[in-house]
């Protein structure tokens, strides 16, 4: 009998007999049906009972391609009918599924020609777990009759792993923006109108340019595209300063930089727009100050251009710098050693050697601050004012009075070709480039110092911006502290009482504290998000760096797409698509947990596909010559050796989690309110003090985190006992 | 000694691997008998790797059939072939110490705890390792990994034991040494052994068959012994230590033998299934004999150039045939450059192969 077959015969067969076909309840895992009237009742009943007992015959015919994989269950698997009848029940079963599910919906049929055609049917809800399992026992004997064919080697595991991660990305990665593009040219009844879509898309409020003459402001696309080009330049330029002060300069600081480039990668992004209005709106710090100084009334200069420019800049910089530190520290020193001797002086081999050299590196910074500044949406949220931009006219495209889904369809689909631009011109012309310095062999010497006036130069605006930094920091940690912004400047902790209180009851504890509902499901589900995304980001990695299969590039394009999708628009794709059968999703927290999965694979994936390139590949085949299948490979060999990976991965699943906003704002429901939501939505209000508190908290939870996984994974096990160890045993035998 | 030997053949037939437009391995057939050594020697991208590979299974076969023992593996994967490989690189894990990388095949393939450790235990002392199974691999020497490398494998009792260069990171002394350890292993243990090097000393020393590739394809299989004396082309005369190739011409064929002429020399050689025309002859330095003075056949030359290198001399002749190199084990009686010479070759010593 075939093992895995049987297996997912078994899967599909509980799918269809024994769990609720359809949606259920939206907690994660929920057992209330076993006492709500199941087998029978309507909203609990399997399939089975469906079909005979509610009338829901279409189902009937899955039923069908179980049958069909019956006969091969003793079959071997290099036969031609075994796999022909895997590949044909498999792919049978998927598309039937699929059929039914589009075609009938919450009010039977979706397409009145279908009506016409087979009389009225029942309605149906969305895909619950007997579906799912259904959908999984197809997709992976479907799988497996393409490894019978002798698909990828006939590698059982890696054939499901990459159906699965094709179905996964295509489901929540493809369907959705596809749902975007189908709703951009529909009016606001669903029905197509193509006049209207070329009105919406032409319209002067995303393209005008009259702010050149007239003193109105610009098209939000042009707001977008300007502030996007300005921060990447901006960004770039800084991060390179501050990576060749790191590495050129030859300072002790050169540490503590690494370090403060952490902070804001753990900072939720509007946190840092939140700081400068407390420092330079017109109730700030530093405007009071130069009011009663100097005499300057108050202006609102901070909300507009120059204040998201200014908090962007500070959020992204880090990127920038972690980027450019690889590229500044890959330009080989024996190269600018070689110019030197060459009688070349520290200007000279400076511009005509190591910038040169740098130069893809820095175009890839570019595009990565281009993109960031396109995607975030909590910045230009808390400073925009009137200077609106993509991702915040698609919101309030949404939530405002005007709900216009197909308008915010049509700014989505600006925003996301000038991402995707941005995107297919990195990976294109810098994607490869930038990786050709970095050698990875030991390069002895050590890299020139840099002339002097460029030294003092970086120094003039590396210090004031660390310093700003720090300010900023501080203004995170006891701004919270304080009762009254720009008012009341006195001591409280009422906002962190507010937020946080635990009283005593009667039946224990209780979290009294408003923020608490929001801050446990957040910690939860990002808990619940990060194993999955490092998992998939992980096992997406090994497919690409290990395996050869047909189809390769474009698995690898579509697996990095969706780094390239503003969170804004992955939010609104969402609620397009997931608002309706078949996949029901808005509203539970499983929508949430997807989201930052297919968010966040990308940082996985990259890291797991640098730790991988390093590990020699002799390393697996040694594991399968000696008997070792893919999967006990994958267990015993590779994961082992990528703990730091695994660690990075996690952390920064985790941490991205909990800091993301723009996708999150549009995917809360009041069963399931994020943190992020909660504290932008106290910001609407003006309630600077408790948002300032809850982030400083959520700050310091994602540092503990982040330092415990740190402690606990990535101690690599690689050590050298024996040094203490053999001299013991010599020892030993002297005496 | 516990560890057993399950040797079995290889057979290749009509084999061929392309990566995209590259042939790596270009319709080979070849037969390896069980108990065997035999080497794959050739230049670097000749598809030696590649050979070994595909019968690892590492790589699948874009055509022909691969047989061990009597089984048809073709497309079978490496996990579920009866082969074990030593890398090049060792491929030792880094995360288990020696014991654990030695047990490794056994635990995958569930055999029970005290069972694997017993058995690995007994090929670490095979390879003369038996105190360092508590070590991490970091901890070893060069020598000792490649050795850890071995019991490995060994340990697996596979059917086939692939080398890919596996003395390639060790130093002059230490190879010899190593290969001479393999070789006494795979004896006494009876054991089927493919082992690829581009070093032709090594394969000389080592192998029961050799199996010359060129260019994806194989120029030419025989023992040590044949392809020395008796190489089938100008490659394998050249590769195979060094060879003199000369233009000659058969003037006819008698039974198996051939009447060759060389200039003013005729010579009776065998015809190796050669027909009447233009030739060539491949012959050793060793085999060519230096006179002052006029000897019948032999060939006139100029002496370009004599090296003295301790233990023999080297000459450089320059002939109406071309340039001849010469070996001589005589130091004590000297030509000298730029004298004229007449130019012999011993019996046995000229091999006829095919025009180029
Ligand atoms: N994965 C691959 N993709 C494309 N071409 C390959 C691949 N592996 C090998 N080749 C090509 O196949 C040919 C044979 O390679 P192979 O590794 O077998 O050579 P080799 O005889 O082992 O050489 P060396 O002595 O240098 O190790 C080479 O031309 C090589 O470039
Ligand atoms: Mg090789």
């Amino acid at each position: 009998m075939n093992k895995f077959v049987a297996l997912w015969l078994a899967v599909g067969l509980i799918g269809f007999f024994v769990l609720p076909w359809y949606t259920t309840d939206d907690a994660f895992v929920s057992f209330t049906w076993l006492r709500d009237g199941w087998p029978l009742d309507a909203d609990y009943a399997p399939a089975i009972i469906q079909i005979f007992a509610h009338g829901k015959i279409w189902l009937a015919p899955l039923i069908l391609f179980f049958a069909a994989v019956v006969p091969v269950l003793r079959g071997n698997p290099s036969d031609r009918l075994f796999a022909a009848t895997l590949t044909f029940a498999g792919a049978g079963g998927l598309v039937f599924l699929l059929l039914q599910g589009f075609t009938i919906g919450i009010a039977g049929w979706e397409y009145a020609s279908l009506e016409a055609l087979f009389g009225p049917v029942e309605r149906q809800f969305g895909m619950g777990a007997g579906a799912v399992l259904v959908a999984a026992a197809f997709l992976f004997l479907l799988t497996q009759g393409f490894a019978a064919r002798g698909y990828v080697g006939g590698d059982l595991f890696v054939a499901g792993s990459i159906g699965l991660i094709i179905a996964l990305i295509t489901a929540f990665v493809f369907f959705p923006v596809s749902r975007i593009l189908v709703s951009a040219f529909q009016d606001n009844q669903g029905v197509y109108a193509f006049s209207l879509f070329a009105e919406k898309i032409s319209d002067s409020k995303i393209w005008g340019l009259r702010c050149l003459s007239e003193n109105v402001s610009c098209g939000v696309a042009w707001n977008s595209l300007m502030l996007a080009v300005s921060v990447g330049i901006g960004s770039t330029l800084l991060g390179l300063a501050f990576a060749l002060v790191t590495t050129r300069a030859r300072l002790k600081m050169g540490k503590a930089f690494r370090v403060l480039t952490v902070l804001p990668i753990i900072t939720p992004p509007f946190v840092i727009g939140l700081a400068m209005i407390l420092l330079f709106g017109r109730a700030g710090v530093v405007t009071q100050f130069m009011a009663s100084t100097f005499d300057i009334p108050p202006t609102r200069w901070i909300y507009g251009f120059t204040g998201i420019w200014l908090a962007q800049m500070l959020a992204f910089t880090p990127i920038a710098f972690l980027v450019l530190i690889g590229v500044v520290e890959g330009v080989s020193p024996s190269m600018e050693e070689a110019a030197q001797t060459l009688r070349a002086d520290a200007w000279t081999t400076f511009s005509t050697v190591s910038f040169p050299l740098m130069r893809p590196g820095l175009a890839n910074a570019f595009l990565l601050g281009f993109i960031e500044s396109m995607a975030d949406f909590g910045n230009p949220f808390v400073l925009g004012g009137n200077y609106g931009v993509l991702s915040t006219e698609i919101f309030f495209a949404i939530v405002g009075a005007q709900n216009d889904q197909g308008g915010a369809a049509v700014l989505a689909i600006v925003l996301l070709a000038f991402t995707l631009t941005a995107f297919y011109v990195q990976r294109r012309w810098v994607g490869k480039k930038s990786y050709v310095t970095v050698t990875g062999k030991g390069d002895a010497g050590l890299h020139a110092m840099l002339p002097k006036r460029l030294t003092w130069l970086i120094f003039a605006i590396v210090i004031p911006w660390t310093f700003m930094m720090l300010v900023i920091y501080c203004m995170v940690m006891f701004g919270g502290f304080v009762e009254t912004w720009g008012r009341d400047h006195s001591f409280t902790m009422r906002h962190y009482a507010d937020a946080f209180s635990v009283t005593t009851g009667e039946h224990g504890l209780i979290w009294s504290g408003a923020a608490w509902n929001s801050f446990w499901t957040t910690i939860s589900i990002s808990a619940i998000a990060a194993p999955l995304t490092a998992g998939l980001g992980l096992l997406t990695a090994y497919l690409l760096v290990r395996q050869r299969f047909a189809g390769r590039e474009a698995f690898e394009f579509g697996t990095m797409l969706s780094f390239a999708i503003p969170g804004t628009v992955i939010g609104i794709s969402y609620i397009l698509a997931f608002n309706i059968p078949p996949l029901e999703l808005t509203g539970t927290g499983i929508i949430l947990i997807i989201c930052f999965m297919f968010r966040n694979m990308p940082v996985g994936l990259r890291a797991g596909v640098a730790a991988m390139s390093q590990l020699d590949k002799n390393l697996d085949e040694a594991s399968l010559t000696l008997g070792a299948n893919s999967f006990t490979t994958v267990r015993n060999v590779i994961l082992p050796l990528l703990r730091p990976a695994i660690a990075a991965a996690l952390v920064f699943s985790f941490v991205r989690a909990i800091t993301s906003v723009s996708a999150v704002i549009f995917l809360v429901s009041a069963d399931y309110h994020m943190a992020t939501a909660y504290i932008i939505g106290r910001v609407e209000n003006g309630d600077y003090g408790l948002a300032i508190a809850y982030s400083s908290v959520l700050i310091l939870v994602m540092l503990a985190a982040v330092s415990l996984v740190q402690l606990v994974i990535s101690r690599r096990k690689l050590g050298r006992r024996t040094a203490v160890a053999g001299a013991e045993q010599a020892g030993a035998v002297a005496t | 000694m516990t560890i057993k030997s399950n040797a079995a053949s290889v057979r290749f037939d009509a084999v061929t691997k392309a990566f995209g437009d590259v042939v790596a391995v270009d319709q080979i057939s070849l037969l390896i008998e069980p108990g065997k050594l035999v080497t794959l020697l050739g230049p670097s991208g000749c598809g030696k790797t590649t050979t070994l590979r595909l019968i690892a299974g590492l790589e699948m076969a874009t055509g022909g059939q691969i047989f061990i023992g009597d089984r048809d593996v073709t497309k079978l994967p490496a996990t579920d072939r009866d082969v074990a490989m030593v890398f090049q690189s060792y491929a030792l894990f880094p995360h288990m110490t020696v014991g654990e990388n030695v047990a490794y095949g056994l635990k995958v393939s569930g055999v029970k705890k005290p069972d694997a450790q017993a058995r690995s235990q007994d090929a670490l002392n095979l390879v003369g390792l038996a105190d360092l199974g508590d070590r991490m691999p970091s901890e070893l020497s060069g020598g000792q990994q490649q050795r850890v490398a071995v019991a490995r494998a060994l340990v697996l009792e596979p059917q086939v034991l692939l080398f890919d260069e596996p003395l390639s990171n060790l130093d002059a002394k230490l190879r010899r040494r190593v290969r001479e350890e393999i070789r006494e292993i795979q004896q006494n243990l009876g054991l089927t052994v493919i082992y690829v090097t581009h070093d032709q000393e090594e394969a000389l020393a080592v192998s029961d068959d050799i199996v010359v590739m060129n260019n994806a394809v194989i120029a030419q299989i025989g023992t040590p012994r044949e392809l020395y004396e008796v190489p089938s082309d100008a490659f394998v005369a050249d590769f195979i230590g060094e060879a003199n190739i000369l233009d000659c011409e058969i003037e006819s064929v008698a039974g198996d033998m051939a009447q060759v002429r060389l200039g003013d020399i005729v010579m009776q050689l065998p015809a190796l299934n050669l027909a009447p025309g233009p030739a060539q002859l491949a012959i050793r330095p060793r085999r060519v004999d230096l006179h002052a003075e006029a000897v019948a056949e032999t060939l006139p030359g100029t002496l370009l150039k004599a090296t003295y290198v301790g233990t023999h001399m080297e000459y450089r002749i320059e002939t109406a045939h071309g340039e001849i190199f010469a070996i001589s084990g005589d130091v004590d009686d000297l030509h000298h450059a730029n004298s004229e010479i007449r130019v012999g070759f011993r019996d046995p010593g000229p091999v006829l192969i095919p025009a180029a």
